[in-house]
């Protein structure tokens, strides 16, 4: 028997998933997923038209591994930061099949010489898993409002 | 110098604005930077004797669909008409000049802007003027208003494997003449099928458009910059590979075979930051690559003047339109897609596989970065002047892609048009 998903639990997560990327502790992110897992960035456009390509996709765990991998070893890009502000995580489903979650989101990019910008505001849309008594997401969906990105996505969203 | 402009009213070039002389070898700075430059691209070269890319067929599938594009700066509306023809002509009004179209596309019988609500058909001619006889006998047009002599400027349409392309000139020769043999054959060799979108996003770009494109032409950065893509021996120089460049030096194609037997000791002798050993990928079944051309080609670039970019890497297929946004600033439209008959298993890979390009691609997410380190590295030199030696000075085809041929090629076509 399983423990129940209350709102607190998820509220941990999401603190716990921002508080890793904006602190570039990214080693920890793909933690934070459950074992079969899916993460993606899109955009509301190719949400609402069913386009299934994402910005960022990753169906396995190991892809979020070695999306960290690449960031630390291999891509280019300037030094940057993140600072993730997020709404309140509507829960529209919890029962025995598990929680599903819409949370808001605006992410804030910081260059290293200071310039600060929006980067991007959309919507989380969140499955959950138990994972032990450790709540984990089964599945990130990360809608972004506008169909356009900046320079590049470096740091996952 | 044959150009328009008074010599010297070019705040950001040397006086007056002359190209460095003699090869093709030099690019100087003020060409990234001055309005006027812009100004005259419109002109001569977007609205010139070229074929520019505006969507794919597969975007306007059935009569009624539209999409909303541009050509340089001009905004435009490409549309599947009821006798299944694709028109494209001008988003804009011929009354005040107002958008025409204001969204990114959909499906309509018919346009009426909102200003004044005249009324264009699918083929971007007026079909009604509100209150065209006045009201009560009174206003109205005048007797002399003819319809048929307003209406948005239209373009001529060429549909290439489902690629839509448009022309504001009558002297632009047939696309195939256009894109010359082999980068047409390249082009086939990919697009051989229907084509679905799978995603479509627009990447802004801080650095003006034409750094980006040389950027997809230029094969002698891509195993230096992109370290991804060389520690998994994608894509070395010192594997097999090559070049076409199209005879008038717009479009082109750089491809490459796999070949793991190939030496890998000239990256580590040179102590070049790509070689990076002991670097290996949890799930590597990304790169489990399907040889769906069965010709053993990894990777193919290709480009079509002014605009176009076709890319496979791997089983990731993409289009990417470039479009300038001022001086300073593109947009980089890119439509991911895969073919009507994949398999769940085929599609699937595509997904993964896109992770490689895009703005967030693990070879190409440099790509949105480097051409704004130029423009700001560049930003107090526009007397000065970028270096293309590399393979020499022609725009030949080569058996390498240690050469920027292809880039010269650009700006062999640029200068051209431009009259620079």
């Amino acid at each position: 028997m399983s423990a129940a998903i209350t709102i607190e639990r998820i509220l941990a997560l999401q603190a716990r998933y921002t508080r890793c990327i904006d602190n570039n502790a990214l080693e920890e992110w793909p933690d934070l997923f459950a074992d079969e897992c899916l993460y993606v960035v899109t955009t509301a456009e190719n949400h609402r038209n069913g386009y299934p390509s994402g910005i960022i996709y990753a169906d396995t765990k190991n892809m979020l591994v070695d999306r960290v991998t690449a960031l630390r070893q291999a891509n280019v890009y300037e030094k940057q930061s993140y600072r993730h502000i997020l709404g309140l995580p509507n829960v529209t489903k919890n029962d025995d099949a598990g929680a599903e979650s819409e949370t808001p989101f605006l992410v804030v990019r910081i260059m290293h010489d200071g310039q600060t910008s929006i980067f991007a505001t959309g919507v989380y849309l969140d499955t959950y898993r138990n994972a032990g008594s450790d709540l984990k997401f089964g599945r990130r969906i990360a809608v972004c409002d506008s169909s356009r990105i900046d320079t590049l996505l470096a740091l996952p969203l | 110098m044959n150009v328009n402009i008074a010599p010297g009213s070019i705040p950001n070039a040397p006086e007056p604005m002359e190209w460095p002389e003699g090869t093709l070898t030099r690019v100087p700075y003020w060409v990234y930077q001055s309005p006027e430059v812009t100004a005259l691209e419109q002109q001569r070269l977007f609205e010139g004797p070229v074929w520019n890319f505006l969507c794919l067929e597969a975007e306007v599938g059935k009569p009624g669909d539209y999409r909303t594009t541009f050509v340089g700066a001009m905004p435009v509306i490409v549309a599947r008409d009821f006798d299944d023809e694709i028109y494209a002509f001008e988003n804009r009004c011929a009354h005040r000049g107002a958008l025409i179209a204001l969204d990114g596309g959909g499906h309509a019988r018919d346009f009426t802007c909102v200003y004044h609500a005249w009324n264009y058909d699918l083929k971007g001619n007026l079909k009604a003027v509100a209150f065209e006889d006045g009201v009560n006998g009174k206003g109205g047009m005048g007797k002399t208003f003819c319809r048929a002599d307003h209406g948005p400027r239209k373009l001529r349409i060429a549909l290439f494997c489902g690629l839509v392309f448009g022309s504001l000139s009558d002297d632009v020769p047939p696309i195939e003449e256009y894109l010359g043999e082999e980068v047409a054959r390249l082009i086939k060799r990919v697009l051989h099928k229907p084509v679905v979108v799978t995603g479509r996003y627009t990447q802004m770009l801080p650095n003006n458009w034409k750094l980006y494109f040389e950027n997809v032409k230029d094969t002698y950065h891509a195993s230096l910059l992109h370290t991804f893509f060389t520690t998994f021996r994608i894509n070395r120089l010192s594997q097999r590979g090559g070049m076409v460049v199209s005879p008038d030096g717009g479009n082109h194609a750089s491809f490459s075979f796999i070949d793991t037997k190939n030496n890998e000791t000239n990256y580590a002798a040179m102590g070049i930051r790509s070689e990076n050993e002991g670097f290996a990928l949890k799930d590597p079944s990304l790169l489990e690559v399907v040889d769906e051309f069965n010709d053993g080609c990894q990777m193919q670039i290709l480009t079509v003047f002014p605009n176009f970019v076709l890319q496979q890497i791997q089983n990731a297929l993409a289009v990417r339109q470039v479009l300038p946004a001022g001086q300073t600033e593109t947009a980089l439209n890119w439509t991911t897609f895969g073919f009507a008959d994949d398999t769940p298993e085929m599609a699937r890979l595509r997904l993964r596989q896109n992770n490689l390009a895009g703005p967030a691609g693990y070879v190409s997410m440099e790509d949105g970065a480097v051409g704004g380190f130029v423009q700001r590295g560049i930003a107090a030199a526009s007397g000065e002047r970028a270096v293309l030696e590399m393979g020499g000075s022609s725009t030949a085809n080569e058996g390498t892609r240690a050469t920027e041929a292809s880039v010269r090629g650009f700006w062999k076509r640029y200068r051209g048009l431009m009259g620079i």
